[in-house]
């Protein structure tokens, strides 16, 4: 755990000071390249305003009208009887929408059954292993316009729900 | 994607109606606004400081070595991007930061690369012609399998949950570290099987 958190508590620094100290090393003008940089980057965010405004509306007015809690009850009473646990249901599905409030979720879940219940370590096993899937799907295909999606959707959510699979399947077996 | 985001808001809404929760549904609408300028905002600072240190990487030849040390994978995964596309640095950069967990340095990488794959795909469109499944407004393949492969969660080591269960008196907080390796490869694999798949179906642009 403490070489875990030394490590990821370095590696920023570690590549800003590799990718600089390297830049210092060419003898290239990198702080005009950064400026260059930067200014395509925030065009960019600027850029996707737009798409989040839109995007996090429809995941308001979603979550607001309990419709996914609605959903999560009913297919968790579901699972339960196959022996997972139904709070796991409507964390999934939060998931494939916003990663914040899947967190949130999640932390609801530590407090109510402890971090280390088999729910608590399933869902944080389904958080590391999924995506918020609509999220980056209308960021991104927001960002340059497109609006036809093709198999985008059907292979994410396919992604999604064998990594869901594998972590209730793996936590069950080797905790 | 008008289909998705529009059944989002009129589910929503009906179910807020039939339920009572439509005074909810009232105030998310106003602070979702607020709530995702402001989070626009907290992005703009960080992309932008990401995306400048990217192109110091980029003009010092730094994403240029490491798109051709990972060239064997995205070969396999974008058959059709030409060998000197600019998105292949930014593809790989995007894997890379993705897989390391650094999720700012990802986003703007992946920025970048999608609008590279929309110029590609705009080029593509006016030298072939646009047809059902090809056109300025229609994903390309790439783009497809880059994002399916985002979406598949590359990210290896999942920090922020590990202190979260350290927070809440977890008694060993690194103990989902094995399983969550093993459950991303799994979900990763599967997206990587199934864009191979997709990308050796005849017919598709």
């Amino acid at each position: 755990m403490k070489a875990i958190t030394y490590l990821s508590n370095f590696m920023i620094p570690f590549l800003l000071f590799y990718i600089i100290g390297y830049g210092l090393l060419c003898k290239r003008d990198i702080y005009t390249d950064f400026l260059d940089g930067a200014k395509d980057g925030l065009k960019t965010a600027a850029g996707i305003l737009p798409t989040l405004i839109g995007l996090m509306t429809g995941v308001g007015v979603l979550r607001a009208s309990g419709f996914l809690e609605f959903l999560g009850g009913l297919l968790g009473r579901a699972t339960d009887q196959i022996g997972i646990p139904s709070d796991l249901v409507p964390l999934t599905l939060v998931r494939l929408f916003s990663s914040s409030a899947a967190t949130g979720l999640l932390l609801d879940i530590f407090k109510e059954h402890g971090a280390d219940s088999l729910a608590g370590l399933t869902g944080a096993v389904i958080l590391s292993a999924t995506e918020s899937v609509f999220y980056c799907m209308s960021v991104y295909y927001g960002s340059v316009k497109i609006e036809k999606t093709r198999y985008t959707l059907a292979g994410a959510l396919l992604a999604t729900a064998a990594g869901t699979a594998a972590a209730v399947c793996i936590v069950r077996i080797l905790c | 994607m008008a289909y998705l985001w529009g059944g989002m808001i009129v589910i929503g809404i009906l179910y807020g109606a039939l339920t009572g929760n439509l005074q909810a549904v009232t105030e998310a609408v106003i602070a979702s606004g607020k709530e995702a300028v402001t989070l626009c905002i907290s992005m703009a600072g960080i992309t932008a400081m990401w995306t400048g240190i990217m192109k110091i990487a980029e003009t010092t030849g730094l994403t240029g070595q490491l798109s051709r040390g990972l060239r064997p994978v995205i070969k396999v995964l974008f058959p059709g991007l030409p060998k000197e596309s600019k998105a292949l640095p930014y593809i790989s950069v995007n894997f890379l930061s993705n897989f390391l967990g650094l999720s700012w340095a990802s986003t703007s990488s992946g920025l970048l690369a999608f609008r590279e794959l929309d110029r590609i795909n705009r080029e593509q469109c006016r030298k072939y012609g646009e047809n059902k499944k090809r056109g300025i407004h229609i994903a390309s393949r790439e783009m497809c399998t880059f994002l399916i492969i985002n979406v598949s969660s590359l990210q290896l080591i999942p920090v922020s949950i590990l202190a979260y269960r350290a927070q809440y008196g977890s008694a060993q907080p690194a103990a989902v570290v094995g399983p969550a390796i093993l459950a991303t490869s799994i979900s990763t694999l599967t997206a990587v099987l199934f864009c191979i798949a997709m990308n050796r179906k005849k017919g598709e642009p």
